[in-house]
């Protein structure tokens, strides 16, 4: 009976997280598109909803909201549909509208799809070759996804360590005044005049080469076909030599269109971080970058040392503040509230991050053409980011919950996920650094040269 | 020949729709080969006869600039391509008739150009509202394109050919649907052909001007 209720009650919020991941695709996604395919829809909003539940599921289980053996049923029933949709349907549907942009393979997608996908299947079984996975169990599907997951993760997070400080704080904002932005303007609209005069003699050049050949396809004798070859060749000769030097001049107004844009973009940003907002958001982007080198000292000191920490935050503090600060209170009590905040924190600013920058990424390449596939490619980074935050989310929590994450993904080596995280943060946050540094360096030498 | 002032005309709308290819065709007569995006502005000429077939034809040369982008762009975007839209002297709106929101976002993209007038600083502002009030005294000629009209099946045709019906109320822009990879809808003597030309005729900057004047206050006198 406790099984049917708790039953409805996961299938209910379910249905909501669907309901939300539709609207989300609708309204932000794909607002500037027509949605043909109600499929792609359909994959993203269920990626989603079974996503969202593996967090919900996470929280019950720090609450002791609903029965233990039918949280465990619906773990492992979850666990089964979302690696059944990430392995399975989405690169699927993913190769099957990538063959359909094709317009020679147009008449027998399914079976291109299929090869696709068979292709797609022996890259994802290989990746596990140089990785510590054991038991030749379901375990090995949830162990790659883990693997392709946490390497994503590491990535963003240390781009996102490096970035936001950098983004926040106005100490790296170059100074552009009106006149530079009047100045490269100019060039540009004389760039424009320069293509526009060119291509006008090409245009009248090519009229007048119209006309006369229409004169010489009547036969006019021997020292006409010689006239015609020689001015012919001279005149496509001519047109060539045109067609190059538009060729680079159009190449230098996209270089200036991109750089006024980017100092109107400099612009705004300074006047931006005159209001209060921006201040505040200065001062967090100091408060930041000494977290973001705490965070990369950290991670040398556990590949270094090699260790992995095994106590969590949440009972490391509440000793601290037992043994050095004295203070006694109801241990049991307050570590179930706290890892249930600590963890929900979390869990939701991943989940909206991950939200924000999967809409800055597809509204920055995504075209009319290649919307569905790109979206479906972000369902699937989606779905195995999320799994893998839930692999990782087991460092975050007192001894007591880990249980029935261990119980349901099996016998896993969490360790050498951590460390794996580790190291792949280290080389997205150093490199990242050492991107942002060159990119610095070279736009204000690009404004200085006439 | 003569070389007149610069006769500019724009070609505006949303990316992906086919503004490049239709460029190419009406400048080289010829289909596009490898259509790649269109990174800022990139610009051609047309050769074209005023008054085609009269003893006053004249043969000037209009150039065409093909804007790139779309309407939700970030402002420094749209900031940097309103130096495009300076002395405009006509304007053609292209939308793709298999997307409908690129035809409902050609509003977006009108209020973009011709409002640029209206705004003093360099820092677009528009809060998307559409006045009709603001294109009373408009009277820069405008054509409306509509693309890929071959990936259209015949029964949908009507459907989709009064999607910009709701343009006509504020403009009265001439219409054209056309396929950019099939030179023959632009072909001279076609219905097609017939529109564009007399488009071109209306653009002020040739003489005469007030006889194709759209009997607004404003006048031009170009003697």
């Amino acid at each position: 009976m406790s099984f049917l209720i708790d039953s409805s009650i996961m299938i209910t919020s379910q249905i909501l997280f669907f309901g939300f991941g539709w609207l989300f695709f609708m309204r932000q996604l794909f607002k500037d598109y027509e949605i043909r395919q109600y499929v792609v829809q359909v994959i993203f909003s269920v990626t989603f909803a079974f996503s969202c539940t593996m967090f919900e599921l996470i929280i019950f289980e720090i609450l002791g909201v609903l029965n233990s053996s039918s949280r465990y049923f619906h773990w492992k029933m979850n666990l089964c549909v979302i690696l059944l949709i990430l392995v399975f349907m989405v690169p699927f549907y993913i190769g099957y509208f990538i063959v359909s942009n094709i317009r020679l393979l147009h008449k027998q997608r399914l079976l291109f799809s299929c090869l696709l996908w068979l292709t797609f299947m022996y890259f994802f079984w290989k990746l596990g070759d140089p990785f510590p996975i054991l038991s030749p169990k379901h375990e090995q599907l949830i162990s790659r996804v883990g693997v392709i997951g946490v390497t994503l993760m590491a990535l963003l997070s240390g781009f996102g360590a490096v970035n936001c400080p950098y983004t926040y704080m106005s100490y790296f904002l170059r100074n552009v005044t009106d006149t530079d932005i009047l100045a490269l303007e100019r060039r540009l609209l004389q760039t424009m005049d320069m293509i526009i005069s060119k291509k006008k003699r090409m245009a009248m050049a090519r009229r007048t080469m119209f006309q006369k050949g229409e004169v010489h396809n009547k036969p006019s004798g021997f020292w006409g076909m010689i006239k015609s070859v020689t001015t012919s060749a001279s005149g496509s000769e001519n047109l060539t030599l045109i067609q190059q030097e538009v060729d680079a001049l159009e190449e230098l107004s996209r270089q200036l269109f991109l750089e006024t844009a980017d100092l109107y973009a400099t612009k705004e940003r300074i006047e931006y971080s005159k209001t209060f907002k921006g201040k505040y958001f200065n001062f967090l982007g100091y408060f930041f970058s000494i977290y973001c080198v705490w965070k990369i000292f950290m991670a040398t000191i556990n590949i270094v040392f090699d260790r992995v920490g095994k106590t969590d935050p949440v009972t490391r503090g509440i000793e601290i503040t037992v043994n050095y600060l004295g203070i006694q209170f109801d241990v049991k009590f307050w570590s179930q509230h706290i890892s249930f905040i600590l963890v929900g924190i979390i869990i939701v600013t991943s989940i909206r991050g991950l939200l924000i920058t999967l809409t800055k990424f597809f509204y920055a390449i995504s075209s009319s053409k290649s919307s569905n596939v790109i979206v479906l490619l972000l369902a699937q980074i989606m779905g195995m980011y999320f799994v893998s935050s839930v692999l990782l989310i087991r460092m975050s929590m007192p001894l007591e919950y880990r249980t029935i994450i261990t119980e349901v993904l099996g016998e896993l080596q969490f360790n050498f996920y951590h460390r794996w995280f580790d190291v792949i943060f280290l080389v997205s946050a150093l490199s990242s650094i050492l991107f942002l540094y060159l990119a610095h360096k070279q736009a204000p030498e690009k404004q200085m040269a006439p | 020949m003569a070389s007149l002032d610069r006769v500019k005309v724009l070609v505006l709308g949303d990316s992906g729709v086919g503004k490049s290819s239709l460029v190419h065709l009406l400048c080289q007569n010829q289909v596009l080969g490898n259509p790649s995006w269109t990174v800022g502005c990139s610009v051609d000429v047309r050769v074209h006869d005023y008054k085609e077939g009269t003893p006053e034809e004249k043969t000037y040369y209009i150039e065409l600039w093909d804007v790139g982008g779309s309407v939700g762009s970030a402002s420094s975007v749209k900031s940097t391509r309103a130096v495009f839209y300076n002395s405009v002297n006509g304007i053609i709106f292209v939308h793709d008739l298999t997307n409908k929101k690129s035809s409902q976002n050609l509003r977006r993209w009108s209020l973009e150009a011709l409002n640029r007038d209206l705004v003093p600083t360099g820092v677009l502002v528009t809060n998307g509202d559409y006045d009709q009030e603001q294109f009373a005294d408009n009277q820069i000629p405008l054509l409306v394109i509509g693309t890929k009209l071959d990936q259209i099946h015949e029964t949908k045709r009507h459907e989709v050919l009064t999607r910009t019906a709701f343009l006509a109320e504020d403009f009265n822009p001439e219409e054209i649907n056309l396929d950019c990879t099939n030179p023959r809808y632009l072909a001279a003597g076609s219905s097609n052909a017939v529109k564009l030309s007399r488009f071109f005729d209306k653009i002020p900057g040739f003489p005469d001007r007030k006889r194709f004047g759209a009997g607004t206050l404003k006048s031009l006198h170009y003697d």
